[in-house]
């Protein structure tokens, strides 16, 4: 390659180099830290006042009535990314060993397992809400016209039963993506390696757990960390299918919704407090930050060069 | 994976195998049904009155019953949605393209002083959530006076998808030859030139690729336009579908109408490329 020698080939990468830069500083770094900046001020409406040290990290995290509304909403962040860990990366893995054979079919079943993840999250959460409508719903009508009548009932109105009837929209829209990175990864075990077990062990057991599953390491180790950061992001379904309060109850509440509250106010209560709103971001940005970095060192860990 | 059969010469073996691709083979259809019962339903209710939803909801429609989608397209905003949508996602992939095969290719084929920080400048950007930085950014757009103004989702898009854009670009551009970039450089070619005439021709496919996988997150989001845009004309399609969802709630038709309208571009889309959109939306993951 070229040294860097001459003034106008050094003019040629500054030229290609600075704009999207210049991007990237702008809308995403500057705007990151100023966040942590903000969090540490009083705000009055748009307007920043003076400095108040930890006080706004002291509110949202131990004063009352703050701090209910985020510990509450931290549970069921932790509730949801455990449920889809299964529902979505479990059920994910499976379906990538079962496309992974290349049965007849395969090709047609992996297009369809992919083609959720595609649909804006917005136009499943609506769809979903209607299919749990209590009376005209899908889902109950279902249940009734095979028996289960008894089984019918109010999904996404009871505390219960709300935040499962999210997480299911939630994996049903995104299962196809763990499932192909899955299979991406499985597709790069060398024949060798699956000639050699299948002469020493007939059981599909054995042969997934010692020789598929840490083989396909890296791929886990990708997915498993965008739904931790999914998971405490979580906004959108829970905002088009249970509404700004988290409904019934708080019981659908999440980091992501208390904090656009926090930050924007509600109809019904129009307060934004940009101080909290930057202290709860800030927090959420250091936990997943913290714990996206510690899944990352940790799987790596037994990642195995092929 | 015929060799699998191969392996089972005895026949409890050949049963076994068989036994397994069964069970395999159903549950494959069973997740495909189930992937696509939902679609198949919101479709078919489209072309049903409400009534007919209620009572029949897996029934086949009459597919000339259009008034639903007649009423989507006259009597809401969706075309303008549609379009808004289609101009913001166009402009920024555009953007983003070029942007970023502009930073890849300085990286990937020049040496210089602080190339290596400056990719991992673009790479910390990757994973970082930017919707918890949304308190500056809509400070910084009302300063630029880019609020209620598209402007403001094309910048914020731009820089979100510049990171996976230089991460994919770069990889690739590494992979080209320099033979012909040195052979146009002896003939006395310029820098642009070359970039231009011999070594972009080659990066299309990378392109497909890192466009497809900015495509789906812009075309779908719905964050930023919640911030930014207030005004009913500015709003994107995933925006506007929360207006009218409110508005028609009680007709149901004309709901599952609406989603049906605003899935059908992404969807035919997918149908048509879904190898690339597969490769596209999973390439960031896998290395």
């Amino acid at each position: 390659m070229p040294r860097l020698r001459l003034t106008g080939r050094g003019l040629w990468i500054t030229v290609l180099i600075v704009p999207p830069l210049a991007f990237v500083a702008l809308f995403i770094v500057y705007p990151i830290i100023s966040a942590f900046a903000y969090a540490f001020f009083e705000w009055k409406g748009m307007a920043r006042g003076q400095f108040v040290g930890f006080d706004n990290f002291y509110k949202v995290l131990f004063a009352p009535p703050y701090a209910s509304y985020t510990w509450n909403a931290f549970r069921n962040n932790v509730m949801v990314f455990f449920a889809l860990m299964v529902l979505q990366n479990g059920v994910g893995f499976l379906l990538a060993y079962c496309l992974w054979r290349g049965l007849p079919g395969a090709r047609f079943h992996r297009i369809a397992v992919f083609l959720p993840v595609v649909l804006s999250t917005i136009i499943v959460g609506y769809m979903f809400k209607l299919f749990y409508h209590p009376l005209f719903g899908v889902v109950n009508i279902s249940l009734k016209s095979v028996g289960l009548g008894a089984l019918a009932q109010p999904w996404l109105g009871q505390d219960t039963t709300a935040l499962w009837s999210l997480v299911v929209a939630n994996a049903w829209h995104m299962v196809g993506f763990p499932a192909l990175v899955f299979l991406a990864g499985m597709q790069r075990i060398p024949g060798e390696i699956l000639d050699a077990v299948r002469m020493e062990t007939e059981s599909e057991w054995v042969k997934i757990s010692k020789v598929v599953w840490p083989l396909v390491a890296p791929s886990a180790t990708v997915v498993f960390v965008l739904l931790f950061v999914g998971a405490f992001n979580w906004f959108e379904i829970p905002y088009v299918m249970a509404g700004l309060d988290g409904s019934p109850y708080g019981s659908t509440d999440v980091l992501g919704l208390l904090f656009y509250r926090t930050a924007f106010g509600t109809v019904s209560s129009s307060t934004q407090n940009f101080g909290m709103g930057s202290a709860l971001a800030v927090l959420i940005f250091l936990f997943i930050a913290a714990v996206a970095s510690v899944i990352t060192v940790k799987l790596r860990a037994r990642e195995i060069e092929l | 994976m015929s060799a699998a059969v191969e392996h089972y010469g005895d026949r409890r073996g050949l049963l076994g195998t068989l036994g397994r691709d069964g069970l395999i083979q159903i549950i494959l259809i069973a997740n495909t049904v189930i992937m696509l019962a939902p679609i198949v339903i919101m479709v078919f209710a489209a072309f049903k009155t409400s009534a007919q939803i209620y009572q029949h909801p897996f029934a086949l429609p009459d597919f000339t019953h259009v008034e639903n989608i007649v009423k989507i397209w006259t009597e809401t905003n969706f075309l303008r949605y549609l379009l808004n949508s289609v101009f913001v996602t166009g402009t920024s992939i555009t953007l983003v393209l070029a942007l970023g095969t502009m930073a890849a290719y300085a990286i990937a084929r020049y040496e210089f002083w602080g190339a290596g920080f400056i990719l991992m400048f673009f790479l910390a950007g990757l994973t970082l959530p930017l919707k918890l930085a949304i308190i500056p950014l809509f400070i910084l757009m009302r300063d630029l006076g880019a609020l209620n103004t598209p402007f403001s989702l094309i910048l914020v898009y731009v820089a979100m998808g510049l990171p996976t854009t230089v991460f994919i670009m770069t990889g690739f551009i590494r992979t080209l030859p320099s033979e012909l970039e040195d052979a146009a450089r002896m003939d006395g070619a310029s820098e642009a030139r070359i970039m231009w005439s011999i070594m972009l021709p080659l990066v299309r496919p990378a392109m497909v690729i890192a466009g497809i996988q900015n495509l789906v997150p812009i075309w779908n989001d719905f964050f930023f336009p919640l911030i930014f845009i207030q005004n009913d004309n500015l709003k994107t399609l995933p925006q506007g579908l929360t207006t009218f969802m409110g508005e028609y709630n009680s007709n149901w038709g004309v709901l599952f109408a609406g989603l049906t309208l605003s899935a059908a571009p992404i969807v035919l889309l997918y149908i048509i490329l879904s190898r690339q959109f597969i490769n596209g939306m999973t390439s960031g993951a896998v290395k």
